[in-house]
């Protein structure tokens, strides 16, 4: 399209725009500068006379030949968004760069140190646990920041202008990041039985099945993860989420040895000594010998869910 | 086209927004004008549907903000040049708001050249000068080709040329068809940007009026004289039936008589005049009357009849009259 040299006023800036906005597949009214809009809303007086075109005028003017295809946006665009998002930010690599590091490396370190003795009757996958101990803090803060960062920096309007439907945004943050956490972390302890049971396959190893520790490991702390990034979509704030989800770490986990001083207490205390994070690692790795986990995995499960159903109830109520 | 109807927000006691009607029409820029803390950035956000208001509604083509499915082929915004991760390239942050409404990747080169920030679209963003967060503030408005255009301060920080960029942008936009809304507390910028008009202050409608209209109504022309004989001119005008204010420091003003028969009527009576100047008051200072007004109703409601009186024209004249005399000279 060009630009015609003489301001037509009305005339040619009306041609361009029907091109670019319609047709709305939802059947949203679109109601143009024109004489005639499409929704039948009131139109407003004639306005001024145009300027002359002017650089940036026709620079305008050739955005409209690329029309832009209006569709209903739906979770996909959310999903790609998101991803788009968790990649292009330093903090992503970093954390996830730390927690693989620290779950292999520790898991060399230890496997180095073992016999194939000590696997008789564990599986293959006990020295990711140490490291995973450690990780887990990396994966607690890359999920408060996916949603924490955006509040910080402001971002968060951005978002919410560009996405009204703000569920579906942090459905979309919900289920990028659980995914990326999860082949992350069970990628990371896959790896560590696999080089486990390569250095140790010898007649003295035990033949455990471990293939049930690396989903469980793995789903536990990205779990862990997502309880995170509720947490700091309904705090907002990445220090205060961070710190509150260190306590939930690490609180049931100190707090025992005081609660079983006294003999009132002393029930609760056996519960959290069950139920604390660390404690259910090393179920879920079986380092008790009896392996399970899946009360311990239920349980975050289901703080998970009470957590998430919150930051929902939360998004919407709240302004921003 | 932007609705607001009896758009009300509270903050426990305080009242930012206190029931604003208005219509924001196509084809023009409208200017949304109000002191600091006047309440139009909330207005803003709850137009946009950040905030959610304690009563009335704003309405986008006749829908509330949460209803649009793809809010950027709608209405562009612009809030604070700030509103975004600093550590992502400007592409990556326009790539993520095109992607959540189904833009095309395409269409972020294009918004990244017409704004000028090509060179830096890898950048990240926290490098970026105010005036270059600015410029990708207003990219990520563009991104979706809308027909409404929202823009909260946009000249805050920008050097002159950034300005003049922006008066043009906006003027560009609307003359293309497309409502364009921006707020500013700058009388001066909106008197050179702005079609039409909507002041507030302590969160309420003072104005809505087309540019020229609160010219014509606003700009008070009137003549300053000075004279060492006081009494006496006061005795002449008084007769006359001229009525006079005294602006201290010895000058009187007289609204709606020309300084020539004010001149002839001292040669007649044989006065001598120190200053027979006719004056014309600053829209700064006219917006300036108008939201004093309303900070002094609400301070002082128990006298509200001498809080409705404007302040005397010499204290705010001094500062305005320097633009003044710009604004005549061009």
């Amino acid at each position: 399209m060009t630009t015609p040299p003489t301001p037509q006023p009305q005339a040619q800036p009306q041609q361009a725009p029907p091109q670019a906005y319609a047709p709305a597949p939802q059947g949203a009214p679109v109601p143009q500068g024109g004489p005639v809009p499409p929704g039948g809303a009131p139109m407003a007086p004639p306005p001024a006379a145009p300027a002359p075109p002017s650089a940036w005028q026709q620079a305008m003017n050739n955005a409209y030949t690329s029309p832009i295809p209006v569709r209903k946006t739906h979770l996909g665009n959310a999903l790609a968004s998101e991803w788009t998002k968790i990649k292009s930010v330093r903090s992503t690599m970093w954390t996830l760069g730390v927690f693989f590091l620290l779950v292999v490396g520790i898991g060399l370190l230890v496997a180095g140190q073992t016999q194939d003795r000590d696997y008789a009757d564990v599986p293959f996958t006990i020295p990711a646990f140490f490291g995973l101990v450690l990780g887990q803090i990396c994966l607690i803060t890359l999920g408060v920041l996916v949603t924490s960062s955006e509040y910080g920096t402001g971002m968060i309007r951005t978002t919410f202008t560009a996405s009204p439907q703000r569920y579906r945004v942090l459905a979309a943050k919900i289920l990028i990041f659980f995914v990326i956490a999860f082949v992350v972390s069970a990628g990371s302890i896959l790896l560590v039985g696999l080089m486990t049971s390569g250095m140790h396959s010898g007649p003295e190893a035990g033949d455990v099945d471990w293939s049930g520790t690396v989903l469980k490991g793995g789903l536990y702390v990205s779990l862990l993860g997502v309880l995170a990034l509720a947490a700091g979509s309904m705090l907002r704030h990445s220090a205060g989420a961070i710190t509150a989800m260190l306590g939930v770490v690490l609180v049931p986990a100190i707090l025992p040895v005081f609660l079983m001083i006294s003999e009132g207490t002393r029930p609760l205390g056996e519960k959290m000594m069950d139920y604390n994070a660390i404690n259910s690692l090393a179920k879920i790795f079986e380092m008790d010998g009896e392996g399970g986990g899946t009360s311990q995995l239920l349980l975050l499960v289901g703080v998970t869910v009470a957590a998430i159903a919150g930051a929902f109830a939360l998004l919407e109520k709240r302004d921003v | 086209m932007i609705e607001l109807e009896g758009l009300t927000k509270r903050y426990g006691e305080k009242m930012a927004v206190n029931n604003l009607t208005f219509t924001v029409h196509p084809g023009i820029v409208t200017g949304f004008l109000g002191p600091n803390g006047a309440g139009k950035s909330t207005t803003m956000r709850m137009m946009l549907g950040l905030d959610n208001p304690t009563a009335g509604a704003a309405r986008i083509d006749g829908k509330r903000y949460a209803q649009l499915k793809d809010p950027l082929k709608y209405i562009g915004a612009l809030l604070d040049a700030k509103a975004m991760h600093g550590g992502r390239s400007a592409f990556n942050h326009l790539l993520c708001l095109a992607q959540s409404n189904g833009i095309p990747r395409a269409r972020v080169h294009e918004v990244l050249d017409t704004v000028g920030l090509t060179q830096v679209a890898g950048k990240k963003a926290k490098g970026f000068s105010l005036g270059m967060g600015q410029r990708l503030g207003i990219a990520g408005a563009l991104l979706g080709d809308p027909e409404i255009l929202m823009f909260d301060e946009p000249v805050n920080g920008l050097d002159p040329e950034g300005i003049h960029w922006i008066r043009n942008l906006m003027k560009s936009l609307a003359s293309q068809g497309r409502t364009v809304f921006v707020s500013s507390h700058l009388m001066s910028e909106m008197a050179l940007t702005a079609d039409h008009l909507v002041v507030i202050g302590q969160g309420r409608l003072l104005a809505d009026t087309s540019m020229a209209d609160f010219i014509r109504q606003n700009s008070r022309s009137y003549v300053r004289l000075r004279t060492p004989q006081r009494e006496r001119l006061l005795d002449v005008l008084h007769q006359e039936g001229v009525t006079v204010v005294e602006a201290g420091n010895g000058t009187f003003e007289v609204d709606g008589t020309p300084s020539e028969d004010l001149g002839e009527l001292a040669a007649r009576h044989q006065l001598v005049l120190h200053e027979l100047s006719p004056q014309q008051a600053s829209l700064e200072e006219a917006f300036m009357r108008l939201t004093a007004e309303s900070v002094e109703y609400h301070a002082h409601a128990d006298h509200a009849g001498s809080g409705a009186a404007p302040p005397p024209p010499g204290q705010g004249g001094d500062w305005g009259a320097g633009w003044q005399q710009q604004r005549k000279r061009s």
